[in-house]
């Protein structure tokens, strides 16, 4: 091209013209290893260049990418549908086998209601909620108390039960008209009854206005494990069993604390649960008349 | 193209030149820049540029002139992180070679021509080992460069296949008055 170029200009004599034309590769390979030379004499050199030709190119690749994602996904697709066969099967064998189980489930079931029929079993009902916005975090006696916004039309009652949606959060302590205040579990002044899941060993939770409350008073021999789930007990007919309260995390100083489920350093939603339980009522007492009967 | 006698050229015809002319070169580049988009080969751009300027510097030299070549190597120096200079110097020795041995080749059957061509890739990769050795002095890991040869010795009849449909075209359109 650019040897046609110049000889069209300049009328060059045709051995002349075929000369150069020999001449050319040589030439271009030394300046070649002068590149080279002048890349590795100096190196931001190449950096500059490579730069100035990826700004150069980016639009280019952007306007590319677009199709060559779809390219990519249609390969994707291809090979997906390569594999499609062998997963059929595997999920077809899966399926048989499911519905083994389903069947054992079913035939389960039937039994079990056979069973209690046998026995004369009084079912547990299910427990009536209440769903409350926290509208104040602090303030009251406690340091780690919420005040729940609660419409007048619903009835609240110490002692009730607060749980976000994760796990136990707190108990009841002051019921207003439009108000009531819940004592979280990580209160200096919360106590609360607990069993270990997996060991069945009782304990007490004891807050110490920190995140994570502690572990306290467990029996005998049954030091809980590191991770073990925490529920509550039922002892002191205060509390329900089995609302999950949270995992014990051994600290490096060796004390028992308890990870709660519930998040109550971000509580904005609590469900109030009336067990219908009484037992030991949170401090200070009647402030006003029970709107319930106990149990 | 070469030296028929035209009156004058109507500027459509000119324009066909051009592009006919130019379309190696071009198409080699585009190609050389869609190769280092991100694909997930490595050493595309490389395996993408020597079985085009191959095949055009064997079938074609005309429309493939040195300066164009040296022009792609710098391209693929800067397109990959090889050291400025290497793919030029490469590049241009196949070209060089190519072009040398070209009335031998072209009479040749394709099988012939590949392995012709795995001879070429195969050397070009050993020449950018050897200066890329001498450039960082020290021994790089001959992997990547063995990959490279093979990658493009492998992607060449692909190459060929198209290159050579659309020289077949070329050369009718010349053919015609």
């Amino acid at each position: 091209m650019w040897g046609r170029g110049a000889g069209r200009l300049i009328r060059l004599s045709i051995p002349l013209r075929q000369a150069l034309a020999r001449l050319s590769l040589p030439v271009l390979i030394a300046a070649a290893f002068g590149t080279m030379l002048l890349g590795k004499a100096d190196a931001m050199l190449a950096e500059r260049a490579r730069i100035a030709l990826a700004d150069a190119l980016a639009p280019f690749y952007a306007a590319f990418a677009e199709p060559a994602r779809a390219v990519r996904d249609a390969a994707e697709d291809l090979q997906r549908l390569l594999v499609l066969r062998e997963e059929n099967a595997r999920l077809r064998e899966e399926n048989e086998h499911l519905r083994r189980w389903q069947a054992a489930a079913l035939s389960l079931e039937a039994e079990n209601a056979m069973l209690r029929r046998q026995l004369d079993f009084v079912p547990e009902r299910a427990p009536a909620f209440h769903t409350a916005r926290v509208v104040a975090d602090g303030g009251g006696v406690y340091a780690r108390a919420v005040l729940l916004s609660v419409p007048p039309e619903i009835q609240v009652r110490r002692g009730q039960i607060a749980l976000d949606e994760r796990g136990f959060a707190g108990r009841v302590t002051e019921v207003g008209s439009r108000s009531a205040r819940v004592l979280l579990a990580t209160d200096m002044n919360s106590r609360i009854p607990v069993t270990l899941e997996g060991s069945r060993v009782r304990a007490m939770l004891v807050g110490t206005n920190g995140a994570r409350p502690r572990l306290q008073h467990w029996s005998e021999g049954g030091r809980p494990a590191e991770g073990e789930r925490v529920v509550t007990s039922a002892e002191g007919v205060s509390f329900p069993a089995g609302l999950p309260v949270g995992v014990v995390r051994w600290t490096e100083g060796g004390v028992a604390e308890v990870e709660l489920f519930a998040r109550t350093d971000r509580l904005d939603v609590v469900r109030l649960f009336d067990f219908g339980l009484g037992g030991i009522l949170p401090p200070e007492a009647v402030a006003r008349p029970e709107p319930r009967p106990r149990r | 193209m070469v030296g028929r006698p035209e009156p004058s050229p109507g500027l459509l015809r000119r324009l066909d030149d051009i592009a006919r002319a130019a379309f190696p070169a071009s198409s080699t580049a585009l190609l050389m820049v869609l190769a280092a988009g991100p694909s997930g080969v490595p050493g595309l751009v490389p395996a993408a540029a020597l079985p085009c300027i191959i095949f055009w510097s064997v079938f074609r030299p005309g429309a493939m002139p040195p300066p164009a070549v040296f022009l792609l190597g710098l391209l693929q120096d800067l397109l990959t992180m090889a050291p400025l200079g290497t793919g030029v110097v490469t590049l241009l020795v196949a070209h060089g070679m190519a072009v040398a041995w070209r009335r031998f080749l072209v009479r040749q059957s394709f099988m012939f021509v590949w392995l012709a061509f795995c001879a070429f890739s195969a050397g070009t990769a050993l020449l950018g080992w050897l200066l890329t050795a001498l450039l960082a002095w020290n021994l790089p890991a001959p992997a990547p460069a063995l990959h490279q040869a093979a990658l493009s010795a492998g992607l060449y009849p692909a190459f060929a296949f198209v290159l050579s449909r659309i020289h077949g075209v070329m050369r009718r359109a010349e053919d015609a008055p």
